[in-house]
């Protein structure tokens, strides 16, 4: 269990988060303000005002210059391609995450700890690294492309090769969530389902799931926003075709090289509401979890 | 051999899971990121030592994990502050604080670079008043530890975070009856305790800021030999078709990710062995 | 019981391999449809032309065709090519990348060059300074430049192809002052790049640097991308200077012959080619800042272009090959530049 690391957890049925304190355990009011000041402004330096840049350029020529972008068809193709790739990758990384959760959470084995260890690598790859290897992969002078080309299957330069790498940078997310929590949870509960002689699918769905299902669903949270924000390992793989391979990160780029500021920072704005919406769904599962 | 290993368990789906995962795993990661190798390999060890401690590959590995240290060091000591203050504490707008931790995970990096620029340029918001105290901040080292401490930011927060709910008060009220003080509380009881989830925090803060590639070129200023990225120096390479020298360099970068997640995760097992099993409880993974 | 879950992640395996085979198995679109990968300041030229070429190629042939386009960094989109890009038609900044083509990927003959006019660049550019408004710096020519104090923003010669014309215009104006040789010419050189404080991947970010972000004194780049950022970005903020030398920057076209056979592509890909050197393509070509040509063309637009003298890469530096490997390979003239101790 020591091995495991946790990041970004869901909180589940963690007590309130503010613990009334008597005076031997609490700091004079002055040092607390002090304290939330210097939290504050860091994170406000940090936090809000990359967003703040972000939403007054967008809206910087008025709200009829921010909703013209979205009727180029460039864009929305951007748009359906983003959708397209973290529709294909959140749900294959769901599948793999419960499964490895699974594994490393329920069994001792021998190489957990590499096991584990692996599946934390696309996590400090290099973006620009893990667009590279699928271009050594599936390139015209990689290991399969010339074969692939040949017959006509495209993987880089054409969409699975973006999907592709989407699910390699996104990979360890849910997993990584979901794995804190299957271990906090024991194997009590399911050992008990079994010996009352309900079968593994139906344990899993209904003592596992329901007990794992607030930190999963920010795995996906995490994922989806990490899939559609990609960049660079994107950027390697895509041939910037407009229309056709530009996801929303990079059509962003385009929009930015084009000197189309207001058009770039409504396309970035759409993913900054993404991650709005997903923090909003965030605090509503933590929410429904400490209610 | 590994059915032979693991200890016995009534719970089904080992099979299937393991294998599921390996194989996953293996499609997705392995065979992909042992093609470099394969890649590499065809350098000769010669060469390829040459290419990877060249003078401008040097430079450009000190700052990348110089500023990606720095970062993670800034990141752990205002984490750990802003976790202590977000559990602590209550204030205006506490929950929108707290939510937007996660900002940087959702936006993308490449916008997050050009509006990170555009807040620190001689011309932007804070620039022009940092650059009125002489200090220059994009296109500068400075300029990559700030991308880098943005991307870096979420790790330590959400790391101590669960820790510092999790901690009972008796351990302060015991401290603080046997006469210490506030300060000696958090030094000898507190931080002892926070200190393995918020050491993990700042390794993954550092091994993300390590590779980080789109929110670094936009701040940087890419001058080689000075605020030059070792990602950069890839990407420099592949644009002048050095498909093999490009991942020479891509391939120590791999080495050297990896040895640092194997020992973020000694570390951690470390750790968890000296606490004990007592004290496990309060740790984040339970 | 464990059947259900195996079949459960055999379903899922399934989808997995059925997913990606159906995406894979998407092929590249049919014979009408051509895709041209350029470089980064020839955006708003083939949106343009590729409008026109459409229209051109329905009346003379009847065929309905669409024309892809892809827009990056030359080099970058060179190896994309060479990566397995399936463009039929590439525009790039500069010969070097299409013989890169032409030699790693064996993608079209060594003498690509020779099969259309004017060494198949059917329009040029060149050099140029963009100052602010009123020149407050007295910018004039290239040796204001390497004033101590003066910044300038040009881009990495190494990521960009536009930042390696920068470089050799520099070079030929040290090459050509009195008593000028290649060491005056190396020391002018590295004086320049020591007064360059940011070097972004490609020229547009350069642009955006010096316009944007208020960097630097003057912005060394395209004559192009000049005169579409005084127009785009305010006349009133900024203008253009124009060296008393500077280079005849080629941007060469080429149709990518192992692509158009087998898409079956050729005659539509080699008529998109040669539309760039009509009258009306040449016109396109104008409006959008790059010199035609043309002569006819060439006077009707006579105002939009400065009289400048310009150099070739062939006459000074002996072609793209030989200069590639003086400057910018690998611990060639450019890297010598940023050695400690230089």
């Amino acid at each position: 269990m020591a091995e495991a690391i946790t990041w970004g957890e869901a909180r589940p049925n963690r007590q309130p988060a503010t613990v009334p304190r008597t005076g031997a355990t609490s700091e004079p009011a002055g040092v607390r303000w002090l304290l939330i000041g210097t939290a504050a402004a860091f994170l406000a330096v940090f936090l809000f005002l990359p967003l703040a840049v972000v939403f007054s350029t967008a809206l910087e020529k008025g709200a009829f210059a921010y909703f013209k972008t979205f009727a180029d068809p460039d864009t929305l193709s951007a748009i359906r391609l983003t959708l397209l790739a973290a529709g294909i990758s959140v749900p294959l990384n769901v599948a793999f995450g419960i499964a490895a959760a699974w594994v490393i959470g329920k069994f001792e084995f021998f190489g957990k700890s590499l096991l584990i260890t692996l599946i934390d690598l696309p996590f400090s790859v290099s973006p620009v690294v893990a667009g590279l290897v699928f271009v050594l992969l599936f390139g015209l002078q990689g290991l399969f492309g010339p074969w692939l080309i040949a017959h006509g299957v495209r993987i880089i330069f054409a969409i699975p090769g973006i999907v592709l790498v989407t699910i390699f940078v996104t990979f360890p997310f849910v997993a990584r969530e979901l794995l804190p929590t299957i271990q906090a949870q024991g194997n009590d509960e399911e050992e008990a389902a079994l010996t009352l002689g309900a079968n593994g699918w139906k344990t899993f769905w209904r003592v596992t799931l329901p007990n794992v299902k607030w930190a999963l669903l920010y795995g996906v949270i995490l994922c989806n926003a990490r899939a559609m924000g990609e960049f660079g390992a994107v950027s390697v793989v895509s041939g910037h075709i407009r229309g056709l391979t530009d996801t929303m990160p990079l059509h962003i780029e385009f929009l930015y090289n084009d000197y189309q500021f207001v058009p770039a920072f409504a396309v970035a704005s759409l993913l900054a509401l993404l991650a709005l919406v997903t923090l909003v769904a965030k605090s509503i599962v933590e929410w429904r979890t400490q209610s | 051999m590994a059915l032979a290993l693991r200890q016995r368990s009534i719970l089904p789906g080992f099979g299937l899971t393991l294998g599921f995962s390996v194989l996953y795993l293996s499609l997705i990661v392995l065979i992909p990121l042992s093609v470099t190798f394969w890649k590499a390999s065809t350098l000769g060890w010669g060469s390829f030592w040459h290419i990877v401690t060249a003078a401008r590959a040097i430079a450009s590995y000190e700052v990348t994990f110089g500023c990606s240290l720095v970062a993670a060091v800034v990141n752990l000591f205002f984490g750990v502050l802003t976790a202590w203050v977000l559990v602590r504490y209550t204030f205006p707008l506490k929950r929108l604080f707290d939510s937007l931790v996660d900002l940087p995970f959702a936006l993308p990096t490449a916008v997050a670079g050009i509006a990170l620029t555009s807040i620190y340029a001689p011309n932007g918001w804070l620039g022009r008043p940092l650059l009125a105290l002489g200090v220059h901040a994009a296109y500068t080292r400075l300029g990559i530890v700030i991308a880098l401490t943005f991307i870096g930011l979420p790790f330590v927060v959400r790391t101590v975070q669960p820790v510092l709910e999790d901690l009972d008060s008796e351990l302060e009220e015991a401290a603080a009856s046997l006469g210490a003080g506030r300060w000696q509380t958090f030094g000898r009881v507190l931080l002892p305790t926070i200190l393995p989830a918020a050491l993990t925090g700042f390794a993954l803060a550092f091994a993300r800021a390590v590779g980080e590639y789109g929110s670094v070129i936009f701040i940087a200023g890419n001058m080689p030999m000075r605020t030059e990225i070792t990602p950069l120096l890839i990407v420099t390479k592949l644009e002048q078709y050095d498909y093999a020298g490009a991942t020479a360099i891509a391939v120590a970068m791999l080495v050297v990710s990896f040895a640092m997640l194997l020992a973020i995760n000694l570390l951690q097992k470390w750790s968890g062995s000296r606490l004990g099993r007592e004290e496990l409880e309060v740790l984040p993974i339970g | 019981m464990k059947a259900v879950l195996k079949l459960g992640f055999l379903a899922a395996l399934a989808v997995i391999t059925v997913g990606l085979g159906t995406l894979a198995g998407a092929r590249a679109a049919g014979p009408s449809t051509i895709l041209n990968v350029s470089f980064d300041p020839t955006r708003e030229l083939y949106n343009d032309y590729n409008a026109a070429f459409a229209k051109y190629w329905k009346a003379k042939s009847g065929q309905s065709v669409s024309v892809q386009q892809s827009n990056a960094g030359s080099g970058k989109q060179a190896r994309a090519v060479i990566d397995g890009l399936q463009a039929d038609v590439v525009t790039l900044a500069l010969a070097y990348d299409i013989d890169a083509i032409a030699k790693t990927a064996k993608l079209l003959p060594d003498n690509w060059q020779s099969r259309l006019p004017d060494n198949s660049t059917p329009y040029t550019s060149t050099i140029v300074f963009l100052v602010h408004k009123g020149n407050p710096k007295k910018i004039h020519d290239w040796n204001d430049l390497v004033k101590p104090g003066t910044s300038v923003i040009m881009p990495n010669p190494k990521t960009s192809g536009g930042a390696r014309w920068n470089f050799l215009a520099a070079w030929a104006y040290a090459l050509k002052r009195p008593g000028g040789n290649d060491a005056s010419a190396h020391d002018f050189v590295s004086r320049l790049y020591k007064n360059v404080p940011v070097l972004d991947s490609g020229a547009r970010g350069a642009t955006t640097t010096f316009v944007e972000r208020g960097i630097g004194d003057v912005l060394v780049g395209w004559e192009s991308d000049a005169l579409l950022a005084v127009r785009d970005l305010g006349p009133d903020k900024f203008q253009i200077v124009v060296p008393s030398i500077s280079i005849l920057a080629e941007p060469p076209v080429a149709v990518v012959d192992k692509v158009v056979d087998a898409k079956g592509t050729r005659a539509v890909a080699e008529a998109y080619v040669r539309y760039l050197y009509s009258p009306q393509g040449q016109d396109i070509i104008a409006r959008h800042f790059f010199r035609p040509r043309l002569p006819a063309v060439a006077k009707k637009y006579a105002s939009t272009f400065a009289n400048v003298k310009l150099v070739t890469v062939d006459q000074v530096f002996g072609g793209w090959q030989k200069a590639q490997a003086t400057f910018f390979a690998d611990g060639a003239v450019f890297d010598q530049i940023y050695q400690p101790g230089q």
